[in-house]
């Protein structure tokens, strides 16, 4: 994209937006240059701060009409780099949509502009009894829009769901730059569903109405200290065996639980081979029957200490370990690449012993923070950038990672999102003929493929591009392996 | 019609199962040429590439339950039976997930899954039909409160798509945002965008014990005042339904929670609704079923053959709590319906009998739109000829034109089940 036609629209934004809503100073521009994956940089060519949805539909039209590929941002807090800009594009700033257009209780539902953060809902409701369920690490910044592209999840996922399962309506502008309303009450396609979760591919949310959850009765929130990692293995094994849904099941192992206390001296017990937190929370009688067995069966798994939340502030220290983890490992690493994949709960074993050989073949140190009840890791690539070739071989460890999950039938991400940093694994885990049809619907939305081009695909096929003969199954699906993908 | 070197030959040659059709095929009055029975997943593939090649329009059938919904297929040539797509493909009782292909019978794999103390918690309100049926209508029972609807719960799909195209998303894990979600465009599609071939879903252990809290008798405006606090409740009610036979009767409200402190939590609720209600360890009769009509004579629902409301007029009423109290005060006190639905979720299923003059069927889904206006939707699921003829089946469908464009790049050539879904897809 020549620069004449990136200055022409700059100019044309100006006339339909406020006054400072368009910003062109190279200085200014450097602030967006990235998201939260700060390894992929590119200066936007054009940062816009739109306050409304018609401004946004506005920007995306003449976008349209000088063939400019757009990207939408929120807080900026994603991990994939899925709001990486483009320097021959737009960038498109939901953080002057900040307003929380209604709260409706009696119908336990929210509508909020896509700039409203994760953890404002929750503030806003709190009183009446109420909270926004998915809790992202990064609510208190992250923003509600961000969420709906990256369909975010956080620890409480495990029993509570993602952001598409508490989003009822979402108000749109699509890559043609038409607002349309997307209704869960709709017949028809779950165009909401497929909207969620697609990385700023199918266009921009500009309103969107969420679920309001009643907050539980009782909240018990447990801390157990094992010897190894395969004792709190056992544990998470025992207590979904035994029928318990918790609210959430995390566990830390020794590098990361040293990094938390380095970071924030959460005095987490010593000696521990891994740290479990375990919360429940519903009714207070069904709190109490699955704290009993939840605690036998830590004890008979081998936990050597439990510590039980008796407060809110209790409970916030217990946390407070696992959430700094990531920047905690900081502390005892120079620099250090957060991977994010899925495998099912039961291949959680044979996973975690391959990350410890490609720990020892590599020399690479992996501290390990999962959401354990769901299988989503998050190893933690521990590297010094300045050292020669560590850094490469770190980014080999973590691409094996992957590998390992993509192996063992799982994901290769849970919630950070595929964005920039993972397409080039999509033919991994999907066929030529998956993402030819995840593509129809990518086409049906934005045949010009101007709505964060790049992202989530690797080389897409145009949309007037006719796919090959097409060669029948594929070999994985003939050999029976079609599910390990 | 079968001729050495026409689709039925081309079928035969591919090993693939086929019969010409007959009358008791029909879809909705459409009698097909011919029924495949396939087997694989690459037996469908082959079925959906000698339509193709022969221009062949497709319906997709499982037990048939709800093949009778939505609008008649513009045209039919191939019936895809589901029946010997029959297997549970694996469920790993350790991670709470089972992978199952489209034919196998809802209460087949709720079997299976017992034996394991686990459960795929949906509840579609309609026995004896298929997962890939129950997928396809996007059915919705009374749990849908606490554990969403099979939307929420699917986790991976396979399908074939109308050029033979063998295409997955998702997976086996739960947690997994890598690619678009086709599991959700293909929930609730009717078969419009493809067959589905295999489902992948997310399992909840079964309750240790349930308890309902059951008040029969109760006005409706009775009902309405109290369900607010019983949905807010912190005893968490995993459904809060209503069943209205008729608009002169009383109504009768039932509570289900789930758990191992389930008695305590029924009481909690019980104090609730007043001590008219009782807790029972049983569901009432009427529980997780369609509405059926109240009339004169055998109805539909008892013709010997006769599938369960097959023949009625069946409306699906999706709006907010709020709007309930002016609903049952407005258009649904005027009429003879019979009323069945989840309170808390604000889904509500109307049903009329087939002698139902149609001016006055169309009447009442005018009336419900008209009182919802933007706070609610009013579908058509079913309804004979005469009644279909006179309403708009599907009434306000936002995203409509984004709906067209999908159909159009899955199924450029308006094949699968053309003209069956909103806005004449």
């Amino acid at each position: 994209m020549s620069d004449a036609v990136l200055d022409r629209l700059a100019v044309r934004f100006a006339e339909l937006l406020p006054a400072g809503a368009v910003i062109t100073d190279p200085v200014r521009l450097r602030t967006y240059e990235c998201d939260g994956l700060t390894l992929h940089r590119a200066m936007p060519g054009i940062v816009v701060l739109p306050e409304t949805a018609e401004q946004v539909a506005a920007v995306v039209r003449l976008c349209g009409e000088y063939d400019v590929p757009f990207v939408a941002r929120g807080s900026g807090t994603g991990l994939s780099g899925g709001a990486l800009p483009r320097t021959d594009g737009v960038l498109i700033v939901t953080s002057r949509m900040r307003r929380i257009l209604e709260i409706d209780m009696p119908n336990r539902r929210a509508v909020v502009e896509p700039g409203v953060t994760n953890l404002a809902i929750t503030e806003a409701v709190r009183e009446q009894g109420y909270y926004y369920a998915p809790d992202p690490s990064s609510q208190q910044v992250c923003s509600i829009g961000g969420n709906v592209a990256e369909n975010a999840g956080g620890a409480h996922c495990l029993k509570y769901g993602f952001t598409v399962n508490h989003i009822l309506g979402l108000e749109i502008v699509t890559p043609d730059g038409e607002i349309v309303e997307l209704s869960a009450l709709d017949p028809g396609y779950d165009l909401l569903g497929a909207f969620v979760g697609s990385e700023g591919t199918l266009g921009i949310a500009t309103k969107i109405t969420v679920r309001l959850s009643r907050a539980p009765e009782a909240v018990t929130t447990l801390l157990a200290a094992f010897g190894s990692i395969e004792g709190g293995g056992a544990a998470v094994s025992a207590i979904i065996a035994a029928g318990i849904v918790p609210a959430a099941i995390e566990m830390m192992d020794a590098l990361a639980v040293e990094a938390a206390e380095a970071a924030v001296g959460c005095a987490y017990p010593e000696g521990a081979g891994a740290v479990l937190i375990v919360e429940l929370d519903g009714p207070r009688a069904e709190v109490e029957h699955q704290f009993t067995a939840v605690e036998r069966i830590c004890r008979e798994t081998g936990a050597f200490e439990i510590r039980v939340a008796a407060s809110t502030e209790e409970r916030a220290a217990i946390w407070k370990g696992r959430k700094s983890a990531f920047a905690a490992v900081g502390r005892i690493s120079p620099a250090y690449i957060v991977q994010d994949g899925v495998v099912p709960r039961t291949a959680l074993p044979e996973v975690l012993a391959g990350i410890d050989r490609l720990q020892e073949e590599y020399g690479i140190r992996v501290a390990n923070v999962f959401h354990a009840g769901d299988g989503n890791l998050h190893p933690l690539v521990l590297f010094d950038d300045a050292a020669p070739g560590e850094g490469e071989r770190a980014a080999t460890v973590s691409g094996r990672i992957l590998d390992l999950c993509i192996e063992h039938g799982g994901s290769i991400t849970g919630e950070h999102g595929v964005g920039v940093d993972k397409s080039r694994y999509m033919p991994k885990m999907f066929t030529e003929e998956d993402l030819d049809t995840m593509q129809l619907v990518r086409c049906a939305f934005d045949p010009r493929s101007l709505s964060n081009p790049g992202k989530v695909f690797p080389t897409p096929r145009l949309c007037g591009e006719v796919p090959g003969v097409r060669k029948g199954v594929h070999p994985l699906v003939e050999s029976g392996r079609a599910e390990q993908f | 019609m079968n001729g050495a070197t026409g689709p039925g030959a081309a079928l035969a040659a591919a090993g693939v199962t086929i019969r010409p059709a007959g009358p008791d095929d029909a879809v909705a009055g459409v009698t097909p040429r011919w029924v495949a029975f396939p087997e694989t997943t690459r037996e469908i593939a082959a079925v959906m590439r000698v339509s193709a090649a022969h221009d062949l329009a497709v319906v997709v059938a499982g037990a048939g339950t709800t093949l009778h919904w939505g609008r008649p297929p513009e045209r039919c040539d191939m019936l895809i039976d589901t029946c010997r797509l029959n297997e549970i493909l694996e469920h790993e009782a350790g991670d709470l997930v089972v992978r199952v292909q489209a034919g196998v019978p809802v209460e087949t794999l709720a079997e299976a899954l017992a034996a394991k103390r686990q459960e795929l918690a949906l509840d579609p309100p309609l026995e004896g039909g298929t997962v890939g049926g129950l997928l396809a209508a996007g059915l919705a029972g009374p749990r849908a409160l606490r554990y969403g609807t099979a939307r929420d719960l699917l986790i991976g799909i396979t399908v074939v798509l109308a050029d033979g195209t063998i295409a997955k998303a998702g997976g086996k894990v739960v947690k997994n945002v890598a690619g678009y979600d086709l599991g959700k465009l293909f929930t609730g599609s009717y078969g419009t965008l493809g067959v589905i071939a295999d489902a992948t879903f997310r399992l909840h252990p079964l309750p240790t014990a349930r308890a309902w809290v059951v008040w029969p008798g109760a006005a409706p405006d009775e009902v309405l005042a109290v369900v607010p606090a019983v949905t807010a409740s912190q005893a968490e009610p995993s459904a809060v339904e209503l069943d209205r036979p008729a608009p002169d009767g009383p109504c009768a409200v039932a509570v289900l929670v789930e758990g191992a402190a389930a008695a305590e939590r029924a009481q909690a609720v019980r104090d609730l609704l007043g001590e008219k209600a009782r807790v029972a360890d049983e569901p009432p009769r009427w529980w997780g079923r369609l509405p059926e009509p109240g009339h004169p004579g055998p109805g539909p629902s008892s013709e010997p053959g006769g599938r369960p409301g097959e023949g009625g007029v069946l409306v699906e009423i999706r709006t907010v709590p709020s709007r309930l109290p002016g609903l049952f005060a407005g258009a649904l006190a005027r009429t003879d319906a019979a009323v069945r639905g989840s309170l808390a979720s604000a889904v509500l299923r109307v049903a009329l009998p087939a002698e139902t003059d149609p001016a006055a069927a169309a009447a009442l889904v005018s009336a419900l739109r008209a009182e919802l206006a933007d706070a609610g939707r009013v579908v058509v699921l079913s309804a004979p000829e005469p009644v279909a003829r006179r309403v708009d089946t599907w009434g306000h469908v936002g995203g409509l034109a984004l709906m067209r464009r999908i159909k159009d790049r899955f199924d450029p050539d308006r094949r699968m089940s053309p003209g069956r879904f909103v806005g004449g897809i």
